[in-house]
């Protein structure tokens, strides 16, 4: 067996024997750090390999793998190009460094018989998340995508434990997400009863620019359903309590992950299965996702302005944060899809490393409201300053990642003749100023409540994690190389394809 | 009249439709948690409907491997010339009566021996193929038919390999629906067997922690939490 | 919890062990007709869930124990990746049957692959929905704390 060949099968393959082993492991001996180290190596072990894959599509071309030796179209095949494997790197970091970072705050806050069932959980949920984005079949991003949402809603569930509207949350999600995945799953029927396959690079084969009801039909359902699953506006009604009720650390890992995995399938079925050259896609792009994208840039985030709860608030940001995503895309152009890459990645790394510091302040203060984060910045000094670095990359600060996909989403506006864009790319950037302002005026300005007990700083666990993130928003900020060149390379490759 | 004979073609779109739209409005409308997972669920089952109706063909039997028993009775005839019991396996593989399945078998049947009854199976064979529902399929199956009466003359009973390759090609004949959408849903069905376990175990939890499993009242409770008492009231108005 | 209906106790009794008898035909019928693990699977738990619902839970409990489940699940799982791994150290990819028996010319390694795989499926799927029913009927209510 030549490693090598097998690599692509790797990061889905590990996980999925490791989760089941977490499952038998003890809960309660040594304080559950059995399952936690043991899942911890298996999500560095899966990064690793997702890095080795990135190494090989950038430097030698694209991966196919044929799962059961049976050849694509009729065989199910994991197709690794550019854009997925940024996207497999994005996951399985973020799982990388969320694995470890999670058993201290996880303790605090779940059940603590239940620790082995939660990493099995936040696994599968990893693995799922993986195998949407490496797989080339159109059906399996369908069950990749249930078997990440099903332990999400089991992970958002877990909660209870703390605030039990985790529950009515996680349902909410539930109902919610199953509807997105059938009507995603209705839109692949149509496709497949147009076009007699389902491997995506086939489907268009097929399609062959021919265009008639059945594929619009299924276009606008999986859209519809995908978005739903991105919380795309006016979709997003399940997120805030989801992510506000989550562990923290389900908050970090999904808020980082699950909704740029659904962006990531709806830009690779607009352009590798439809293919953007239909009149349909076009019109979807100027009517639907362009109107709704700006519509999320400003409601999510004037939303956000009012929330009194820090992580709610991070959960609206994301809203109209994945407006941009979807208004980088509806540009049509090269630029404006490898802008939105860009920022599917940043965003990732910011909204991880704000999560994680919200999730060290439930840890010691107990509570993510934002009365809690009164004179954080003396109380907890490294973590403070981990969500101030993180909120200024969210805004778009020079020096940060934030500022990297702004900068891109701007030219991106101005070179494809769209200058009231980029006007509304800055104002919506104002509107992250005033929330993420008001919190760490918060933390800075305001001194701490008069009776509150003294606080230690988070543990070394939860910090090196979070500053590893922080580092990583720093460094992508001024190191654009990896992620500008490889995202405009992706879009390029994806957008050639579409030619 | 087109128009009713378009709208009833496509029936099983229409049940389709209804249901998914049933199951919405389920979803939707009612505020009894466990309502909506049976509304969540008709709407999923409506779409498993869908998938199973597209691949399903008139008179195409399910996508079992039939050649193989047919290897089995080419053999067995080969050697015994045991005429009654092989053809009895090989109906015992065709599952239906469909006219296709026969045909296939009757061709079978001259092709072992009886050269002088070809002319009256080729005839009933191709009675038979015309009254067919699927024309397309059947058309296919009686001109080979014949292309292998009139090339099993020359053929010596006791070649095996012959028999076997003519046993495999006549197995292709037979309409298959199609499996592919079928598996598909198989797969469906057991996430959506998950996904209703997941919901009613929430649902369980939640009638736990708040003792009633009402939208609204459930709404009003975390009101109440979060707002006290007045603000509530007022929501709830 | 038991149910005193001298009917019912005798007919499960019968019932028991054709009902498993039969979700073994459909496991292994699989290779030749409709059939295969999810199906064979779902048949096997109802033989136990039927007998949980008459003759009560905790008699079930004694004949297949919860934690005997859980190393069903997990043994059933990892018989059904483990097929995929030993594929891909015996050298072909994920899943790809025919490197267990190479030399056969009639893909012989196709058959044991799907029946191993089948055979996962059918006790993952069985233990699965054992648990699962398990879990809800014997769901006692926890003491509300009092700070919810």
């Amino acid at each position: 067996m030549s490693l090598l060949a097998q690599l692509p099968v790797i990061p889905i393959i590990v996980p999925l024997v490791a989760a089941p082993l977490a499952v038998l492991m003890p809960a309660e001996k040594m304080g559950g750090r059995i399952p936690y180290i043991w899942t911890t190596l298996i999500a560095w072990t899966v990064f690793a390999a997702c890095v080795a894959i990135f190494y090989s599509v950038a430097t030698v071309g694209p991966i196919s793998y044929h799962l059961g030796d049976w050849a694509p179209p009729i065989g199910i095949e994991y197709r690794i190009d550019l854009a997925n494997a940024l996207v497999l790197t994005l996951v399985s970091g973020i799982g990388a460094l969320v694995f470890p970072f999670s058993y201290e705050s996880i303790r605090s806050e779940i059940d603590p018989r239940q620790i082995n069932l939660f990493y099995a959980a936040l696994l599968i949920c990893m693995v799922g998340l993986l195998g949407v984005t490496i797989t080339g079949d159109a059906f399996n991003v369908f069950v990749f995508l249930e078997i990440s949402s099903l332990s999400t809603y089991a992970l958002v569930a877990m909660g209870a434990n703390k605030d039990r509207r985790a529950l009515t949350a996680a349902f909410n999600y539930l109902v919610m997400g199953t509807i997105g995945a059938t009507f995603f799953v209705i839109g692949l029927g149509l496709l497949y009863q147009a076009t007699g396959t389902l491997n995506m690079a086939d489907v268009k084969f097929q399609l062959a620019g021919d265009n008639n009801r059945m594929v619009e039909a299924g276009f606008a359902f999986i859209i519809v359903g995908m978005g739903l699953k991105a919380a795309m506006f006016p979709m997003h009604l399940w997120m805030p309590n989801a992510y506000a009720y989550a562990p923290s650390a389900v908050s970090a890992f999904i808020a980082a992950t699950s909704t740029k995995v659904a962006v990531y399938v709806i830009i690779r079925f607009i352009y590798t299965v439809i293919g953007a050259d239909f009149d349909f896609a076009s019109a979807a792009f100027a009517w639907l996702i362009a109107p709704l994208a700006i519509a999320g840039m400003f409601f999510a985030s004037i939303v956000a302005i009012f929330q009194s709860d820090v992580k709610r608030m991070l959960a609206y940001s994301s809203v109209g944060q994945i407006g941009y995503m979807l208004f980088g895309v509806s540009f049509g152009t090269e630029q404006g899809l490898a802008a939105s890459l860009v920022h599917l990645f940043n965003h990732g790394l910011m909204k991880g490393a704000l999560f994680m510091a919200a999730a060290a302040v439930m840890l010691r203060v107990g509570s993510h409201a934002c009365s809690g984060y009164a004179g954080l910045a003396k109380r907890m000094p490294l973590t403070a300053a981990a969500f101030i670095i993180a909120g200024l990359s969210l805004i778009g600060v020079p020096l940060t990642v934030g500022f990297i996909s702004k900068w891109q989403l701007l030219s991106a506006a101005f070179d494809s003749g769209r200058p009231w864009a980029g006007f509304l790319i800055v104002a919506s950037s104002f509107l992250a100023v005033i929330y993420i302002g008001r919190v760490i005026e918060l933390m800075v300005l305001k001194p701490a409540p008069e009776n509150a007990p003294p606080i230690k700083e988070a543990p070394l666990s939860m910090l090196i994690p979070m500053m590893i993130l922080v580092a990583a928003n720093i460094y992508f900020g001024l190191n654009t190389e990896l992620t500008v060149d490889l995202a405009e390379r992706a879009a390029h490759a994806l957008m050639g394809a579409g030619r | 009249m087109d128009l009713v004979a378009f709208l009833a073609e496509r029936y099983n779109y229409w049940i389709f439709i209804v249901l998914m739209m049933m199951g919405l409005y389920i979803v939707i409308a009612r505020g009894n948690l466990i309502k909506k997972l049976i509304g969540l669920n008709v709407f999923q089952t409506s779409v498993f409907i869908y998938y199973i109706s597209i691949g399903k063909i008139t008179g195409g039997t399910a996508p079992i491997y039939v050649a193989g028993d047919m290897e089995r009775w080419a053999h067995g005839a080969g050697h015994d010339a045991g005429h009654g019991e092989g053809a009895a396996h090989g109906a015992d593989a065709l599952p239906g009566k469909d006219p296709l399945g026969a045909g296939a078998l009757h061709a079978d049947e001259t092709l072992q021996g009886d050269f002088e009854l070809a002319g009256n199976d080729l005839s009933t064979l191709t009675g038979e193929a015309h009254g067919a529902p699927d024309t397309q399929a059947v058309h296919a199956a009686p001109s080979d038919g014949v292309n292998d009466l009139l090339a099993a003359p020359p053929l010596k009973i006791e070649d095996h390999a012959s028999a076997v390759a003519d046993a495999a090609h006549k197995a292709a004949e037979v309409v298959y629906s199609n499996p592919l959408p079928h598996v598909l849903i198989l797969t469906a069905i057991v996430v959506g067997i998950a996904t209703t376990a997941v919901g009613l175990a929430l649902v369980v939890r939640i009638r736990e922690a708040y003792g009633t499993i009402e939208e609204d009242e459930l709404e009003a409770i975390d009101n109440v939490a979060e707002f006290g008492e007045t603000h509530a009231k007022g929501a709830a108005a | 919890m038991s149910i005193e209906h001298l009917i019912l106790r005798v007919v499960i009794k019968i019932m028991f062990a054709p009902i498993l008898l039969f979700a073994l035909y459909v496991q292994f019928h699989g290779d030749y007709g409709p059939g295969g693990g999810f199906q064979a699977g779902v048949i096997f738990a109802v033989g136990f869930i039927l007998h949980a619902l008459i003759m009560g839970l905790d008699e079930t409990k004694r004949v297949m124990p919860i934690g005997v489940l859980k190393w069903l699940m997990v043994i059933g799982f990892l018989f059904y990746a483990g097929t995929g791994v030993a594929t891909m150290l015996l050298g072909g990819n994920l899943l790809g049957y025919d490197a267990i028996d190479p030399a056969s010319t009639h893909h012989a390694g196709q058959h044991w692959g799907i029946l191993l795989v089948e055979f996962g499926v059918g006790m993952a799927v069985a233990s699965t929905m054992m648990m699962i029913f398990y879990h809800f009927a014997g769901r006692e209510p926890e003491i509300r704390d009092e700070d919810w």
